[in-house]
């Protein structure tokens, strides 16, 4: 960028510093979060930063663009929307976050643990491979004495420190009697330097300090790598929680103030704005609407609310301006009976054991019998050689590549979760891929799920463009969200509104107006005298004439017939589970072609559906939204949901599917059952090394150089053969 | 043989220098933003004057 030169005209006059982009050091009184989905360059970084820093209050912004994320410092007077809006001009999307929600995954202290002690390894692991490389080659005498002793200062430090993590899972493991890979991992670290130690003192020719420190070294990289991407998928995770921020509008003595819905006592005066959704359980006091109970029922119709019906949290307040009563906030509340369902469903999921412990299972018995076998069998051929059975012992357990098997299953884990969140689907937890692999039925929840959620007006065309004039000129005036459909709908076929004039929208009924003497109603079905269609409507009526209806339906989402055909075509059993009434569900599950579905199940039926099913032996994956499927999800085998979801469903599910789209849902499965195919060749190049490695061991042949040379080929071959998951 | 003496401490010294000098790094935040860093040596904002 050139840029002319000012009055000073010499060039070393420029290099002092740039003064226009600093600003007066304004105090700064709070930290605002923004995300910035669509940041992707170098460019998109300096013009936010500008655009920040252009906001007058803001002392300081700083974009990250890995997190995609954007940290502003700023005076009291600043709000997080006069900076979206600030950003919007500046053309780029922008979202506040919840600052609470997001401080436990902003900085990832275990990461940076992990990396530390990585890094330690890693410095020892070099050093003491260069002094034993000099051994391998034939240093003798004092000269190896001395570097068995440098390598020895060198390990036992770092294996202390380095090898905590095993340690620790090694050590809680054990205290509730069971076997994990790291129990037999720990085990070769310690008796491995222990050993090495013992004849250093007795200036013996073979000391394991390398083969100990490598073990530390390509074990922590394993586990580093696979909890960075899990802490990735975490973290935006965590990201789509702090996006929504749930505040209320509480009334105290007339007036409106913002509080958090988490704030909400009972007794308290809360106003809810049509299309605002309802913070907390209680009664409505004032105002007639129609509520969307979607989200808890799955039903699509709206249900009429008046003063003293009850409402929950979570519902939507569609049409008129209401005031409720809080009867229950916080623990509760309705939404934390779910959660105890949830807790009580994810109970059961707990037990279950992954492929890694199922291999430690049956491995370290094996190898530590065998040690053991080893060191014994030398006592008797040396008539009591203790030092030498040791050494074989030590031997045996070292070469049997506690390492590969170790690594089997993280490599392949952290791969196939890495691109998998390339593609926009967040693994959350660690087993979730192996569990996807053995899914042989797929359960759909209805609303909000495979559908959006939002209705669309059906056979417009069965109307005269008369009708149709007067229903947009109607339903342009309101915010339900059937009148946005509609008019929506109408706009779309190129037909002009009607001159319609008085127009008044009636709080949980419609809208009426005039056209010339006529009096309009559009509206439900009550209310303007018509008998109501079976799936959603609305009704008009012209004057006396006879009422015209509108249907409509929940419009698919994209993907969602692509998703549907694809899992039937791998021979899955998918099944489509509602709150809904029959008649809608069936229509949509006609439409997507599937084959069974289940209509007006409440949530404990669907939990109860889903535990019927593992009862037959299936293993199924739940995808849902609502706070309805929770329990569900919680029950399922696996489980998923969509970006769209509630909180509650995104923290009981296992995958959370970031784009609008279900299309990919198919492709994650290949990708789960080609991750598995991986972690079991995995473990069969590890047992191929073992049965060559092990026969040397046991008759004394192995060399801390074999050792070396096993461990690392085989860790290789381990990572190399992850690389080989499908895309 | 002696020179050992003098080459074996300097070797594990250099070793620490890089250990030491990847502490800094992690300490002062420098893996906190893997890309945004890559990104940014592409900017042209300060080519003409230093950062303030």
């Amino acid at each position: 960028m050139a840029e002319a030169p000012g009055a000073a005209a010499c060039p070393g006059c420029l290099a002092a510093p740039a003064e226009a982009v600093r600003r007066p050091a304004a105090t700064a009184d709070q930290t605002l979060r923004l995300s910035l989905p669509t940041i992707h360059c170098a460019g998109c970084i300096s013009s936010v930063e500008h655009a920040l820093a252009a906001v007058p209050g803001v002392s300081g912004a700083r974009v990250n663009l890995t997190l995609k994320r954007a940290q502003v410092e700023a005076g009291a007077g600043v709000t997080a929307e006069a900076l979206i809006d600030t950003l919007k001009a500046a053309g780029f999307e922008a979202h506040e976050l919840d600052a609470e929600a997001l401080t436990a995954s902003e900085t990832d202290p275990q990461g940076r643990d992990l990396l530390m002690r990585l890094a330690v390894a890693f410095f020892a692991n070099m050093n003491v491979m260069l002094l034993s490389v000099a051994i391998w080659s034939g240093a003798e005498d004092a000269t190896r004495d001395l570097f068995h002793w440098i390598s020895g200062a060198i390990a036992i430090p770092t294996v202390i420190f380095s090898g905590r993590p095993f340690y620790v899972s090694a050590w809680s493991a054990l205290s509730a009697r069971r076997l994990n890979m790291d129990v037999p991992i720990s085990l070769a670290i310690i008796l491995a330097v222990g050993l090495s130690l013992w004849e250093t003192a007795l200036s013996g020719h073979h000391a394991y300090f390398d083969a100990a420190l490598s073990l530390v070294f390509f074990l922590l990289l394993g586990r580093y790598l696979d909890h960075r991407t899990r802490a990735s998928a975490r973290s935006a995770a965590s990201e789509l929680a702090a996006l929504d921020v749930p505040t209320a509008i509480r009334l105290r003595n007339g007036a409106e103030e913002t509080v958090r819905a988490a704030a909400l006592a009972i007794g308290d005066t809360v106003r809810v704005r049509p299309g605002g959704r309802i913070p907390a359980d209680g009664t409505l006091a004032k105002g007639e609407t129609e509520i969307d109970r979607s989200v808890m029922t799955g039903e699509t119709l709206p249900a009429r609310a008046a003063p003293g019906d009850a409402v929950h949290a979570g519902e939507v307040n569609l049409t008129g301006p209401i005031e409720l009563t809080v009867m229950a906030a916080g623990h509760d509340t309705a939404l934390a009976r779910i959660a105890d369902l949830v807790a009580a469903a994810e109970a059961g999921r707990a037990n279950y054991t992954g492929l890694a412990d199922r291999a430690a299972r049956a491995y370290a018995p094996v190898v530590h019998l065998m040690a053991l076998g080893a060191f014994l069998v030398w006592m008797w051929i040396s008539g009591g050689d203790t030092r030498l059975a040791l050494n074989i012992a030590v031997a045996t357990l070292i070469i049997t590549c506690p390492c590969a098997m170790g690594l089997a299953v993280p490599a392949v884990t952290a791969v196939a979760s890495g691109r998998l969140f390339k593609r926009g689907t967040l693994i959350k937890s660690g087993t979730a891929l192996e569990r996807l692999a053995e899914v042989d039925t797929v359960v759909f929840d209805k609303t909000g799920t495979l559908t959006l959620g939002t209705p669309a007006a059906t056979g417009l065309d069965a109307h005269d463009g008369e009708t149709l004039g007067l229903a947009l000129a109607l339903a342009a005036g309101s915010d339900h969200p059937l009148a946005r459909a509609l008019t929506a709908g109408i706009a779309a076929q190129g037909i002009r509104a009607a001159r319609v004039t008085e127009l008044r929208e009636i709080p949980g009924q419609g809208i009426e107006g005039r056209i010339g003497d006529t009096p309009l109603r559009l509206g439900r079905a009550a209310w303007v005298g018509a008998t109501p269609l079976a799936e959603t409507g609305t009704y008009l009526k012209v004057g006396d004439g006879m009422p015209v209806a509108f249907a409509f339906r929940d419009a698919p989402r994209p993907g969602a017939v692509e998703a549907v055909e694809g899992l039937l075509s791998r021979g899955l059993r998918v099944i489509l589970l509602s709150g809904d009434a029959e008649t809608p569900v069936a229509g949509f599950a006609a439409r997507l072609g599937l084959p069974e579905h289940h209509a007006g199940m409440s949530p404990e039926d669907k939990a109860a559906f889903l535990a019927g099913l593992a009862g037959e032996g299936r293993t199924v994956l739940m995808v849902g939204d609502g706070l309805n499927d929770t329990a569900a999800l919680a029950a399922a085998h696996v489980s998923a949901s969509p970006a769209s979801a509630l909180e509650a469903a995104r923290a009981a599910s296992d995958i959370v599917l970031t784009g609008e789209s279900l299309a990919d849902l198919p492709r994650i499965l290949d990708v789960a059952i080609s991750a598995r195919r991986r972690i079991r060749e995995n473990f069969a190049i590890s047992t191929v090394y073992n049965v060559i490695a092990v026969p040397i061991a046991l008759v004394g042949l192995a060399t801390p150089l074999a050792a070396a040379l096993a461990m690392s080929a085989s860790s290789l071959s381990v990572s190399l053969n992850a690389m080989r998951v499908k895309r | 043989m002696t020179v050992l003496v003098y080459l074996i401490p300097v070797s594990l010294g250099l070793g620490a220098l890089g250990l030491l000098a990847f502490f800094w790094a992690l300490r002062s935040k420098q893996f906190e933003d893997p890309e945004g860093d890559s990104q940014r040596i592409l900017t042209t904002d300060f080519d003409d004057r230093p950062k303030p």
